[in-house]
């Protein structure tokens, strides 16, 4: 049986269910977007794209999907112990696919700022929500995506309006929370309207052993002048596996840094896209992966330059323990006429084994004639010279490769502009480096 | 004695680049080790910090009574054995204060004592920043980062200071150091000098042992140390060149 079958069964047995939980703008692309899923199927691995990823494989198990909405047992404002602690963020919760609205943040975001439940956000301000939902992230040539669209019950929201700048920043923190193997579909949706400024923190955790699946499909519209910071941090299980999509549309003078950090993770796919639509906007693209055993981080990435004067700067590092995998594809495309454009990308990798594996394209498409843009891609060793040199000052070799590896990484955590959050990162790579996270502190914290 | 070798070779990639080497430092001593271009100055210092480069192929070196041989870099380190590097590395990513602070408790566990606190480390630090002139922005960069050549040889000297070496080897320090910078970083290794530590000075000029006066000088040629003596003989170097040794061996 092809991977697929199980997904349009479950669709066309219970697809009255999944719309009786759900709500109107949430049901519109439904149909359509069953329709692509069962052309498109998966991804195959002979795609070039997806080379590196069996997508097929990832979704044949079984898992369960929590499509009657059975309630959310515990409060996680009672039970979750942040790994991101003092950062006084307004903390929202997805605990599976469902958002958790039994109780709320105590804090009071700026008059008419939503930050919520999907579900609620498409009923209580349907004008707003069908004019974004859907509308970065299309069906009709990602099989993933089209799932998601299909399965999607509930989700998370920003909607900032117009010239309302948010200083807390918002915390969203996705749980995985199952004793038996579970598949979660997750939505998140920004929308930011002009001269409007947010930053939101996601953060990933799994907090049982079973074998958990999700796909994450993330949509941000950044209105003119606005400012927005997407900051992702994975740390999930082995046992977990995530295929995320981020699609970013820049209208302009916007400015958008998506930052996308795995710590702990099984097998994580993670999309970006990012349309630069508006003249001189600007968009930071960076993230980071420790990678050991057999864990994956496989990273695509598409930015297009439609029009002049915009910037965009890309950062991703890789390091690889064990047998672990990683791939990072960069696609860059200034198209016709977006001059003056200036665009920077870099993937380096460390390989720590004989045994760990890294893939990197870098792949820029530019069709102006006026344009600033370049790309790096290096994969080696920690610098053996660097490491004699600290070791000549009394420190230990594997102490030495420790802060060697912490520095390799350094410069992506510092494009934090959460100045708590970035001193707490810095913290946790080290903690990941040395062994310590092995699993999520927030696990720890609640059992 | 501090320093002890006997008959030392060493070779890097197969090739022998030290042929015997013999050499005996005291306490309170500078010892200066001159000689012509690839005739095993910086191999030598190598060898003494345990350089993985470089293999040992025959002879001893016995360091406070120790076979320094058998120790590591780190734990040479922490005996006392300091090399201010000829070429110091970059280190992007790696503050020097978290770095010395670092390096600075790894001495400090390897005594037992416990890792020095907050405030003693900053006035450490600002206290043996005075000693090379070095600005304290310097201290927030990452290590080398940057630095340009005089500067990375103070932080060489600093990195001495705060380490309190009990022999400490400076090679080719003088190398790229403007005339101001040399007798800053000549007046450091001064200030350091104690009756209780050795340094020994490679060097391939004259010039810094103007400034920090050696008890003995060695010429080191084609790996072997072929004359000894004293300061007079620096000078008789600067004079005739080596080309006059070289016919003597």
């Amino acid at each position: 049986m092809k991977a697929e079958q199980q997904y349009i069964d479950l669709f066309t047995q219970y697809e009255d269910l999944i719309r009786s939980h759900s709500s109107g703008i949430l049901n519109r692309p439904r149909t359509e977007a069953f329709n692509d899923f069962e052309r498109l199927g998966f991804p195959s691995v002979e795609h070039e794209d997806y080379k590196y990823t069996d997508v097929a494989q990832a979704f044949a198990p079984d898992y369960g999907i929590n499509l009657k909405r059975i309630d959310i047992p515990v409060n996680p404002y009672d039970v979750f112990c942040c790994d991101v602690p003092n950062l006084s963020t307004a903390l929202y919760f997805i605990v599976n696919d469902s958002f958790y609205d039994k109780a709320e943040p105590h804090v009071k975001l700026p008059e008419g700022v939503y930050a919520g439940g999907l579900k609620a956000f498409t009923e209580a301000y349907p004008e707003v929500a069908g004019r974004y939902y859907g509308k970065a992230a299309a069906c009709s040539h990602d099989g993933i995506i089209a799932l998601n669209t299909m399965l999607i019950q509930d989700g998370f929201v920003i909607y900032v309006p117009e010239g309302v700048v948010v200083e807390r920043p918002i915390q969203l923190v996705n749980i995985f929370r199952s004793d038996v193997d579970t598949m979660a579909n997750r939505r998140i949706l920004v929308i930011m309207g002009a001269r409007s400024q947010a930053k939101l923190l996601v953060c990933d955790h799994s907090m049982d052993d079973v074998k958990f699946l999700s796909t994450q499909v993330v949509e941000i519209f950044a209105g003119q002048e606005s400012r927005f910071d997407f900051y992702d941090l994975e740390e999930s299980s082995e046992s977990t596996t995530r295929f995320a999509s981020f699609h970013v549309k820049q209208e302009a003078s916007s400015n958008v840094l998506v930052n996308g950090i795995t710590l702990n993770n099984g097998l994580t796919r993670n999309n970006y896209y990012i349309e630069l639509n508006g003249e001189y906007a600007e968009s930071t693209l960076c993230g980071m992966s420790i990678l050991d055993m057999e864990q994956q981080v496989d990273t695509y990435s598409h930015i297009i330059h439609a029009v002049p004067n915009c910037t965009s700067n890309e950062l991703f590092k890789n390091v690889l323990n064990d047998r672990s995998v990683g791939a990072f594809s960069g696609r860059i495309l200034v198209k016709e006429g977006a001059q003056k454009t200036t665009a920077y990308q870099t993937n380096r990798n460390l390989l720590a084994t004989r045994e760990a594996r890294m893939y990197s394209k870098p792949q820029l498409e530019i069709y102006a004639d006026d344009v600033k843009c370049s790309h790096g891609m290096t994969t080696g060793q920690l610098d053996e010279d660097a490491l004699f040199y600290l070791q000549s000052r009394g420190i230990p070799k594997e102490e030495a490769r420790m802060m060697l590896s912490v520095a390799f990484t350094a410069d992506v955590v510092d494009n934090v502009r959460l100045e708590r959050l970035k001193e707490r990162l810095h913290n946790l790579v080290e903690k990941r480096f040395r062994g310590e996270l092995a699993q999520c502190a927030g696990c720890r914290g609640c059992k | 004695m501090v320093l002890e070798i006997k008959n030392l070779h060493a070779n890097i990639n197969g090739k022998e680049i030290l042929k015997g080497i013999n050499l005996s430092i005291n306490k309170g001593e500078i010892h200066a080790i001159m000689g012509p271009n690839g005739s095993g100055k910086s191999t030598l210092s190598s060898v003494l910090v345990g350089n993985p480069a470089f293999e040992v192929t025959e002879g001893e070196v016995i360091y406070e009574g120790k076979d320094l041989l058998e120790l590591s870099p780190e734990d040479r380190s922490r005996e006392g054995i300091f090399l201010s590097f000829q070429y110091p590395v970059e280190i992007p990513g790696v503050s020097m204060v978290n770095f010395m602070r670092a390096a600075v408790n790894e001495h400090r566990k390897y005594k037992n004592l416990e890792p020095i606190s907050a405030t003693d480390f900053l006035k450490l630090m600002r206290e043996k920043r005075d000693i090379v002139e070095m600005d304290s922005k310097l201290a927030g960069r990452s290590v080398n980062e940057g630095f340009s050549g005089g500067e990375k040889k103070r932080n060489e000297i600093f990195q001495m200071a705060m380490l309190e070496p009990k022999l400490a080897i400076l090679d080719e320090t003088d190398s790229g150091l403007d005339i101001d910078a040399l007798r800053v970083v000549a007046n450091g290794v001064n200030t350091l000098r104690t009756p209780e530590n050795a340094t020994i000075v490679i060097t391939h000029y004259q010039r810094l042992l103007d400034y920090i006066k050696p008890d003995v000088v060695h010429v080191l040629y084609n790996g072997r140390i072929v004359k000894t003596g004293g300061p007079e003989l620096s000078l008789e170097l600067e004079e005739k060149g080596y080309d006059w040794l070289k016919e003597e061996v």
